[in-house]
């Protein structure tokens, strides 16, 4: 959903993040507009989900140099709740477990921060149970997960789930899903897909990472992006991502080498 | 780990302050001399005079344990006060007669004990260093024939039951810091519950240390007969100095047939500064013992505070179908050191005990459970279930588990699990990342985890250990 007006969701210019004292991105650049759907791809460990937690504000990783804007404002200066808060949401590859926690309570806490955050109207319990209801719909989750502990005990797939029912009642301006698709057996994965869509309009931008062209035939991508060795070394659109299911990635990579020669 | 989740368990004690009143103290060290004078100050019957001086001469002969996963400098007993009392008007009629200091410094703790502002549930017996300053609601609960007293005056108004009952659970000779303890005890609650009564209201005590060298040594003694029930919580707290003090209690429970005893501890004694300077000993031995058919005696604590916790509230199911329960917080931060945990001793057929233990860890600290279940030959379809867990906060805290169980008869049944998870920087950044800030995130996480033993709790106490966990753990994001 591609219009040249729409307004700017995430600008990256030239980011750089190390962990531990060394660097994993190494000048990182990219632009969201609203409405748009993005994807990107690229080898393992090449640096994807640093990216989508440096966006998020993780306290372990370095931002050493770059600016990141999201809606008109330096988001590295946000802490990670208020880039929440005002908007970002990262549904992890890894979701954790938190022993001792009801989901509900969880979902309630965490969708009442961001309503106060945004001066609107806190739920009471009884309000919240009726909006969990519907947004369950969409990632077609039984309510007994919610009584359950977050996550704990959750198979691979419904903690995917439970991650995209999270970002269906925190409706987000950027949604950034790491791998949302891996693990997924193939109904759940056109759930997901099915989840996403639903979710995303003309007001808010998606990013994808991901390993598999599959999920790309559900949720299809404005843009396609192969990220190698910390940078984006090439950018088309879902038809990239067709040939790299077919060819894998060396050619790229051996024209990037060619390219920075 | 980060600064921020330092910053997020350190918070300043809110119970530092040293009261200045005048005390009538003894010279520090410890003699067969000293045990007569104490036991002259408080007036008491001949037989605890012996009991004192028998409990002494088994001390001398006993080395101070080291089994404990607990370290510190050897404890000088030449150096502590062994009694050290507000003076005050030796008979007081009513409780608006106590030194307005005392009160003013109960109440400071949210204590309050005069006739106005008194909690209106609840009966409360103050103990300020060496001796109970006042008990709230005396005469009321004597009219349904409830004993709620300090326990020098049971000495002297009821010493058929003390000379009973006293050491009965836990004998003079038990261990090194109880035989201490029954040698120069000097105040403590008694709490008798005749037949059939269940008690009308929450009992409790709240145990104040105030003298920077002296020690405190205080006594419980609860007593339920046949089919009667109590309830009852100790809370304590102390200045901060940068000394230790020694803190070497005895609480003794004995439930008779039918009669249910819940003892609940928020504990919350100064706990030593950041780098481990000062703080108490809390070094206790509390034993219940449910003699009676179908009795039942439930632990319940919350152990925030101290330098150095040894402590392991047990029961003795000596009565057929008894129940034994033990429900523990233990929240070490900084320095702190725990080693507490349970003793369930099953002598009688189809006795029953429940272990739930919650260990939380942050800064420096070593917190370990350790615990003892023992199904005797005769206990016939006894049964076990232990459950302890671990909770570690950050990366430099630490926690241990020491499960020791010993099985001799072939109809019992023993179940013991155990877990660590961890608030990490992973966790909380989770919960951040859906905005919930770090303080929440924590104090969700810390009470779900602590549910299962704040359930316990009764209810006022529910609230104020949920506030007090989360005063411990929260703080500003650094
Ligand atoms: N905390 C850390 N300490 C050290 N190295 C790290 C840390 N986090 C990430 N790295 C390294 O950074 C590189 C990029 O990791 P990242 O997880 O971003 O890769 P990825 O592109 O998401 O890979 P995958 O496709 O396997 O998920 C890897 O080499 C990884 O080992
Ligand atoms: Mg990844």
């Amino acid at each position: 959903m591609i219009s040249e007006n729409s307004p700017i969701i995430l600008s990256v210019n030239n980011l750089t993040a190390n962990v531990n004292g060394t660097q994993i991105l190494k000048g990182m650049n990219l632009e969201i507009k609203a409405g748009e759907i993005h994807a990107i791809m690229g080898p393992n460990g090449s640096g994807k989900s640093t990216f989508s937690k440096v966006l998020a504000g993780h306290p372990a990783y370095d931002v050493t140099g770059g600016e990141v804007q999201f809606l008109g404002q330096n988001l590295l200066e946000l802490e990670p709740e208020d880039r929440a808060r005002s908007g970002v949401f990262l549904a992890f590859q890894y979701p954790l477990e938190i022993p001792g926690v009801s989901n509900l309570d969880f979902l309630r806490v965490a969708y009442n921060s961001r309503q106060k955050h945004q001066g609107l109207e806190e739920l009471d319990a009884f309000d919240f149970d009726e909006l969990v209801q519907q947004k369950l719909d969409i990632v077609k989750m039984d309510a007994a997960f919610l009584n359950r502990s977050v996550n704990e005990g959750f198979s691979g797939g419904e903690k995917k789930r439970n991650e995209i029912l999270q970002m269906a009642l925190l409706e987000p301006k950027l949604g950034i899903l790491d791998e949302t698709d891996s693990g997924l057996d193939i109904d759940a994965l056109k759930i997901v897909a099915d989840g996403v869509n639903q979710l995303s309009n003309p007001d808010n931008a998606t990013l994808m990472i991901t390993h598999y062209q599959r999920l790309l035939n559900y949720v299809v991508p404005d843009y396609v992006h192969v990220m190698a060795n910390g940078r984006i070394i090439r950018s088309g659109t879902k038809d990239l991502a067709l040939e790299l299911e077919a060819r894998g990635y060396d050619w790229v990579l051996d024209e990037a080498a060619a390219g920075v020669a | 780990m980060t600064a921020s989740v330092t910053s997020l368990v350190n918070q300043p004690y809110k119970y530092g302050f040293v009261t200045d009143i005048e005390s009538d103290t003894i010279p520090a060290g410890l003699s067969e001399d000293v045990i007569r004078l104490i036991s002259a100050k408080k007036n008491e019957p001949d037989f605890m005079l012996e009991f004192r001086l028998k409990a002494y001469r088994q001390w001398l002969k006993m080395d101070e344990p080291t089994w404990a996963e607990v370290g510190y400098a050897k404890i000088d007993y030449q150096k502590i006060v062994y009694y050290s009392a507000p003076k005050q008007q030796k008979k007081l009629n009513s409780l608006d007669e106590v030194d307005p200091t005392l009160l003013e410094t109960f109440e400071k703790l949210g204590i309050p004990l005069s006739e106005q502002k008194r909690l209106s549930n609840v009966a409360v017996d103050a103990i300020f260093d060496s001796v109970s300053v006042a008990t709230t609601f005396r005469e009321q609960l004597f009219e349904v024939g409830v004993i709620f007293c300090s326990i020098s005056e049971a000495m002297r108004e009821y010493p058929e039951l003390i000379q009973k009952y006293l050491g009965s659970v836990v004998p003079v000779g038990d261990n090194f810091f109880a035989a201490l303890n029954a040698a120069v005890f000097t105040d403590g609650s008694f709490v008798y519950i005749p037949k059939g009564v269940a008690c009308p209201m929450e009992l409790s005590t709240y145990f104040r240390i105030n003298n920077g060298d002296s020690g405190q040594f205080e006594r419980t003694l609860i007593v339920a007969e046949e089919g009667s029930s109590v309830s009852y919580l100790e809370g304590c707290t102390a200045p901060m100095f940068d000394t230790n003090q020694l803190h070497a209690a005895v609480v003794e429970l004995v439930a008779l047939d039918h009669a249910d005893i819940k003892y609940s501890t928020v504990q919350n004694w100064y706990a030593g500064d950041a780098n481990g300077k000062g703080g108490i000993y809390n070094f206790v031995t509390k034993r219940g013992l449910c003699q009676g058919v179908n009795s039942k005696i439930s632990w319940t604590q919350v152990e925030t505070g101290s330098a150095i916790t040894w402590k392991y509230p047990s029961c003795v199911l000596v009565g057929d179908n008894s129940v034994g329960e033990f429900y523990s917080v233990a929240l070490t931060n900084n320095m702190q050191q725990a080693d507490t945990g349970t003793k369930m001793v099953h002598v009688g057929k189809n006795t029953r005990s429940t272990i739930i233990s919650k260990g939380i860890s942050a800064g420096k600290s070593e917190n370990s459970y350790r615990g003892l279940v023992k199904i005797g030959p005769k206990a016939d379809g006894a049964r076990n279930y232990s459950q302890c867990d671990s909770m570690l906060i950050g990366d430099t805290a630490g926690a241990n588990t020491f499960p020791y169980i010993q099985v001799q008869n072939n109809t019992a049944r023993v179940e013991h699990e155990a877990s660590t998870s961890k608030i990490g920087e992973d966790q909380l950044f989770f919960f951040r990342q859906r905005g919930i800030s770090a303080e929440d995130a924590i104090s969700m996480m810390i009470s779900g985890f602590c549910k299962d033993v704040f359930s316990q709790l009764p209810m006022e106490f529910a609230v104020e250990a949920d506030r007090l966990l989360a005063l411990k753990l929260e703080g500003s994001v650094g």
